[in-house]
């Protein structure tokens, strides 16, 4: 029987009601008194020099109340980049400035020149046309590894060459790993490209700055998932304002998927621009901007070497990648190619040695950052697609060859610096094939046969690493922040309480979610149990949400803060029933006293907290709040199998997915119907990279796939229906809930799957092809054949 | 050109009386100048489908259309679907079947479904996959809304659940 | 993503639209149903001075049966195209092509005139209008003219309109329904996209089997669909025989000249066409009837 409240409830999400009926409060949908807006005169070329740039006629235009350029931000920072990384001889890596308007030079399409703030929308927008520029173009830098040869022009003047960092990982075992593949009996080797993507969440950013003269405060209400990560980083390295001046809030935010972590010049510039005019200012992208200013995702190339023995058992991993940062380094862009990428190559398997060399590279393109799964989906993609491939080599049933390598006890110490608590790769894996009936495969192939079609499956097992993260290790690592969540708790007198955390939602429901785990720990309902999130003002410090992090880490701050405000209440209860608190449970809402028949309910013990007349005030004070930092002993590590069936058109090249099912290891699960819908997320994206999905760039720096024209988003009819399952469930260890983190698995698991299985079906098919890159369009599948 | 024109917009059965420019999106002047917020814009090329609203029943992109264009026709939107006394069916299915996270697409969604299950009350899986690939969502993979579609439709012809 | 300011004219009849023409010749767009023209006005693709909103004429939105023809007002919409008895009954191909534009929202709006006009090449509306030799009615104040839609669709975006014409109607021949059949296929990334290539076959048999009559059309290979008229000769050779669909999608194949685009090589255009000829031209002998008749 499903529980029907508390941890384990499919319970109804609340915040539908609003989002249902058109209540929801995007960050569009506010308009303060006064407000202006500007428009952003955007660089149409991908690399040029900026000799001069005349704002005269558009500062008289009907409206304007000012043109700004980069001259009006000269002594104001620059974004910064929040995470140091440091390359294989030990040196920082080169760190480029970042304007918030351009200044002496534009580095990519879309790179903000001017901003034109006026009365109205269209006003900014029409004045924008009569600002003259003259720019300089100068040759694009757009393939990786040509910008690293000698004679490559340079995205940055100041910096030695458009490399940021060559980075080595772990440098120590790059020559045993190298001895490792001298000796081995059978060496895979594959090259592969793990395309450039764009998050697209369907609400494009927004940002609207407001000052207070009064107070000399300033507001920014921003579509961000971690609001406070951007004060910080805003108010100290941008603008210079201290905390206590500056407030962010993001109110519903219509899903982010990474792309809403980062701290954007057009956040900045509206605060400042507020400021200096003593109006809001409201900046709404356009479809068209945000193609060309929010940061993009992926963008690897990789070439992956797998050293096995006769038996198939992997001796050693090394790769060489080359990881496009595009003109500039978003906030997170630096940690994605390297930690949250090189830690995770041993994915399911004991490979004991293993080398990973990133090479990242600037190019005149929109900088990359995180997006859905980050790093994770490019080294589980790596990862196996070179299996699938060794398989096929050395005539070993891949689901074999993968059993025959898994990690099967734990905790597992990986030789790239992670340790797995807890895991069943292989019960995943059974539970996956059970679900697509793997072995009814041979009969809907001769099924698709009748049709014309060729049927090929794939499988795919993969880890990621959630829950970031261990503060000490991140900063041992490079990172600029720590890592923890906080949250605070308080109760009410009449006992109904109010969660303010750090997490933000955005889609994921944690409005819903989070009370079941209260409702737990207390014994009421969940409707007593109200969450606050998304405001500098009103929640304490939070790194916010990304990275699968909410619940693990959120979640656990939340219960770390409600353990002690239970803790409190205990003492409280012992008081009134003359009890000693060691003996006071609390269950379904009671406190009673162990071997007794005293007891008495939650509200009258929270009434007596804010009424203490009758109260142990020598002991404690009087109220019930409380605030917990959660810092991570260790990632968390969700795992999974996925099986996908295609059918191939070998006429067309045009590829079908027919079945996809998921099995994933989340560890304990708080609201089902929340996790299945997050995997289901997770899998259209990643099915849509694999499918669909793809910036194109030209040799000139124009991005060509700009609209959703061009930029082929998935839609209902391209994906099937998809299997998911999580009921194998390992707990994890370290954190008080046991779960592990459900956001990215979709996105990480699926596109190997996928490419695994058209690339079965064209060998089924007698073509010898061993890998396509994504997307498999119909004309790449089709060529493949030729 | 940059000329205002007085206007009566009837949305949901209210009348709005704005000024605007000839060159007003329908969508803009739903939500800046009659307030109503729960029409989203998402792409304004006419693709994602987050705007659409019933132009005398039937549904369109409100990015595609002038505000000036609507005087004698009545608009609906979001704000005007469900009873006062709640929930339209298709909104309890949503809520029901997890249709929704982020609730950004959601508005374009009820809406054209409102139009399209009023014609075809018993569509099969494969229509409304067709039907709902005029909205694009980026959270929920359509798995749920599909099985939203199918409950309240199911449950408009009065089938039990 | 807002237009460039202009001027709203909403004419309540044609002679009001034409004359409103008339009156600003280039610096005026019609506007239809807006699901081509809304997107360029709001990248600013398109900056006209003046829009004429042809969206009150209810005069254009028409169906009307002959004993010889079909006609269509240009502002009917895809929608009724795809659902409107006479053109389910008579005009089957352009019913199944209205079906396939874009989605539902979309096709609640766009009007028949509005996609000839716009004459994307992947279009399906021009593909089916070429095919079935569909006859466009130009108005103006001066009045009235038609030609051919072959002769209408000039370039890639480019049609034979004068600046002070409009589109009111599309005449189609009303073809035999006795013994006929008709395929459409066609070759998109995603369904509701503009297709990459696409095939349309009308055709009508004898009582013995034979061909009578025949239209191959293909779009998305050319600037223009176009019909492939020296291909659409029965042969006397008797009733179509097994390898019938696919020797004359062949021969069709071997007369297209695509252009390679990123991503989409002649070669691999110019194999859709022959896949999507060949099942084209299968659907519609099937539908004519039986195979050896």
């Amino acid at each position: 029987m499903p529980k029907d409240h508390g941890i384990g409830a499919s319970s109804k999400r609340r915040e539908d009601v609003r989002f249902l009926t058109g209540k929801g409060r995007y960050t569009d949908d506010i308009n303060i008194r006064g407000q202006a807006y500007v428009h952003f005169l955007r660089s149409d070329v991908a690399h040029g020099k900026i000799n001069g740039l005349d704002t005269s006629a558009a500062e008289s235009a009907p409206g304007v109340l000012r043109v700004f350029t980069g001259a009006d931000f000269e002594g104001v920072g620059g974004l910064p980049c929040g995470w140091q990384v440091t390359d294989r001889e030990g040196n920082p890596m080169q760190e480029p400035a970042h304007p918030v308007l351009a200044q002496g030079k534009v580095r990519h399409v879309g790179d903000p020149i001017a901003a034109v703030v006026a009365e109205t929308y269209e006003q900014a927008r029409d004045a924008a046309e009569q600002i003259t520029v003259d720019i300089e173009e100068l040759p694009a830098v757009m393939d990786m590894k040509a910008a690293l040869k000698p004679d490559a022009p340079k995205v940055h003047e100041d910096l030695t060459s458009n490399l940021c960092y060559d980075w080595g990982f772990v440098e120590e075992n790059r020559e045993a790993t190298n001895a490792a593949f001298e000796k081995a009996h059978h060496v895979t080797t594959l090259e592969l490209v793990n395309q450039r993507l764009v998050a697209n969440p369907m609400e494009p950013r927004v940002a609207i700055g407001d000052y207070a003269a009064h107070s000399d405060e300033s507001t920014l209400y921003t579509t961000s998932q971690n609001p406070h990560v951007i004060r910080l980083l805003m108010g100290a390295f941008v603008l210079g304002i201290p905390e206590h001046k500056l407030r962010v809030v993001a109110p519903d935010v219509g899903g982010g998927f990474g792309s809403k972590i980062f701290h954007y010049a057009e956040e900045a510039f509206c605060t400042f621009a507020a400021k200096a005019l003593k109006r809001p200012v409201k900046w709404v992208s356009s479809r068209s901007e945000a193609f060309l200013s929010d940061a993009q995702g992926r963008d690897h190339v990789t070439r992956i070497e797998l050293a096995l023995d006769a038996e198939g058992h992997f001796q050693a991993l090394r790769t060489e990648t080359y990881a496009n940062m595009g003109a500039y380094l978003s906030t997170f862009s630096t940690s994605v190619p390297t930690w949250l990428h090189g830690t995770l190559m041993a994915g399911n398997y004991r490979t004991p040695l293993i080398y990973v060399n990133v090479k990242a590279v600037f190019t005149n393109t929109v900088p990359v950052d995180a997006y859905r799964g980050a790093g994770r989906p490019e080294a589980t993609f790596q990862l196996e697609r070179v299996i699938d491939k060794a398989a096929r080599e050395m005539g070993i049933d891949p689901v074999e060859l993968r059993r025959r390598n898994f990690v099967t006890e734990f905790p597992y110490a990986t030789p790239v610096a992670v340790e797995y608590d807890t895991g069943d790769y292989n019960a995943t894996l059974d539970r996956a094939l059970e679900m697509a009936d793997w072995d009814g495969f041979e009969a809907r192939a001769a099924e698709s046969a009748k049709k014309g079609l060729w049927r090929g499956r794939g499988i795919n097992s993969y880890i990621e690493a959630c829950g970031i993260a261990p503060s000490q290790l991140v900063g041992q690592l490079g990172a600029r922040a720590g890592l923890y969540e906080s949250a605070t708790v308080r109760v009410n007198a009449t006992g109904g309480l109010v969660v303010m955390t750090g997490s933000h939602s955005h889609g994921q429901g944690h409005e819903t979610a989070f009370p079941q785990v209260i409702a737990d720990m207390i014994g009421i309902d969940e409707s007593q149990v109200e969450i606050v999130h998304g405001d500098t003002a009103n929640t304490p410090m939070g790194m916010g949400t990304y990275g699968s992090r909410s619940i693990a880490v959120g979640g656990s701050a939340m219960v770390r803060a409600a353990e002690k405000v239970i803790a409190k209440a205990k003492k409280i209860a012992a008081h009134l029933m003359e009890a000693a608190p060691e003996d006071v449970e609390l269950k379904d809402g009671q406190f009673s006293v162990a071997g007794t028949d005293k007891s008495i309910a939650w509200g009258d013990v929270t009434l007596a907290a804010y009424v203490p007349h009758n109260y142990p005030l020598d002991e404690i004070e009087p109220g019930l709040e409380e605030t917990a930092f959660y810092d991570p002993s260790n990632f968390t590590y969700p795992a999974g199998a996925y099986v996908c069936e295609v059918e191939v058109d070998p006429e067309t090249g045009k590829v079908r997915v027919d079945r996809f099912a998921a099995a994933d290891d989340f560890g304990n699960v708080v609201n089902p119907m929340i996790v299945e819908g997050q995997v289901h997320g997770g899998l259209a994206q990643g099915i849509g990279q694999a499918l669909l999905e793809g910036c194109t760039y030209d040799e000139t720096g124009q991005l060509l796939s700009a609209s959703y024209m061009d930029y082929a988003m998935p839609r209902a009819d391209d994906l099937p229906s998809f299997q998911v399952d999580h009921s194998c469930q390992t707990p994890c260890t370290h954190n008080p809930l046991g779960v592990k983190g459900c956001g990215e698995a979709g996105a990480i698991g699926s596109p190997p799957a996928l490419v695994n299985a058209v690339v079965d079906a064209l060998q089924r098919g007698g073509k010898d092809v061993t890998h396509i890159d994504m997307p498999l369009s119909p004309a790449r599948v089709w060529a493949a054949m030729q | 050109m940059d000329s205002r024109h007085d206007i009566e917009l009837s949305v949901n059965g209210d009348t709005h009386r704005i000024s605007v420019q000839a060159r007003r999106l329908l969508s803009d002047a739903l939500r800046e100048d009659c307030g109503l917020t729960g029409t989203h814009v998402g792409c304004e090329h006419g693709v994602c489908g987050a705007c659409t609203v019933l132009i005398d029943g039937r549904p369109a992109r409100a990015c595609l259309t002038y505000a000036m264009q609507m005087e004698g026709h009545e608009i609906t939107t979001i704000e005007g679907l469900g009873g006062t006394d709640g929930y339209s069916p298709l909104q309890q299915a949503m809520q029901d079947e997890h249709g929704l996270q982020c609730g950004f697409c959601t508005p374009g969604i009820l809406v054209t479904f409102e139009a399209y299950l009023r014609d075809n009350p018993d569509p099969t899986e494969d229509e409304i996959r067709d039907v709902l690939s005029g909205n694009l969502c980026r959270c929920t993979g359509y798995e749920n809304i599909v099985a939203a579609v199918k409950k309240a439709a199911a449950g408009m012809r009065g089938e039990p659940e | 993503m807002k237009p460039v300011a202009f001027d709203y004219q909403r004419p309540a009849s044609v002679e009001d639209a034409v004359a409103l023409l008339q009156a600003h010749g280039r610096s005026a767009k019609l506007l239809s149903g807006g699901q081509s023209l809304g997107p360029m006005l709001n990248m600013r693709l398109v900056r006209p001075e003046v829009v004429i909103d042809l969206n009150d004429l209810l005069e254009l939105d028409y169906v009307r049966e002959a004993a010889d023809v079909i006609e269509i007002g240009a502002l009917t919409r895809h929608h009724r195209l795809a659902t409107a008895p006479e053109i389910l009954r008579a005009l089957p191909l352009l019913a199944y092509a209205a079906a396939t534009i874009g989605h539902f929202a979309i096709r609640q709006r766009g009007t028949i005139g509005g996609s000839l006009v716009h004459a994307d090449p992947a279009a399906q509306l021009p593909l089916v209008a070429v095919t079935l030799a569909a006859e466009i009615v130009l108005r103006s104040a001066a009045g009235t003219r038609s030609i051919p839609a072959a002769d209408f669709l000039q370039n890639v975006m480019t049609v034979d309109l004068n600046e002070d014409e409009m589109v009111v109607a599309i005449r189609f021949p009303k073809p035999s329904a006795a013994k006929a059949g008709w395929g459409m296929r066609l070759f998109s990334r995603r369904r509701g996209d503009f297709a990459i290539v696409s095939a349309a076959v009308w055709l009508r048999r004898n009582p013995d089997g034979r061909l009578a009559d025949m239209r191959l059309g293909l779009g998305g290979v050319a600037p223009v669909p176009f019909r492939l008229h020296d291909l659409e000769d029965p042969d006397d050779e008797g009733a179509p025989g097994e390898s019938w669909a696919s020797d004359l999608a062949g021969q069709a194949a071997q007369r297209v000249e695509p252009e390679d685009a990123p991503g989409l090589p002649a070669v691999y255009r110019r194999e859709l066409a022959c896949n999507l000829l060949r099942g084209a031209l299968t659907d519609a002998l099937s539908l004519a009837g039986e195979r050896h008749g």
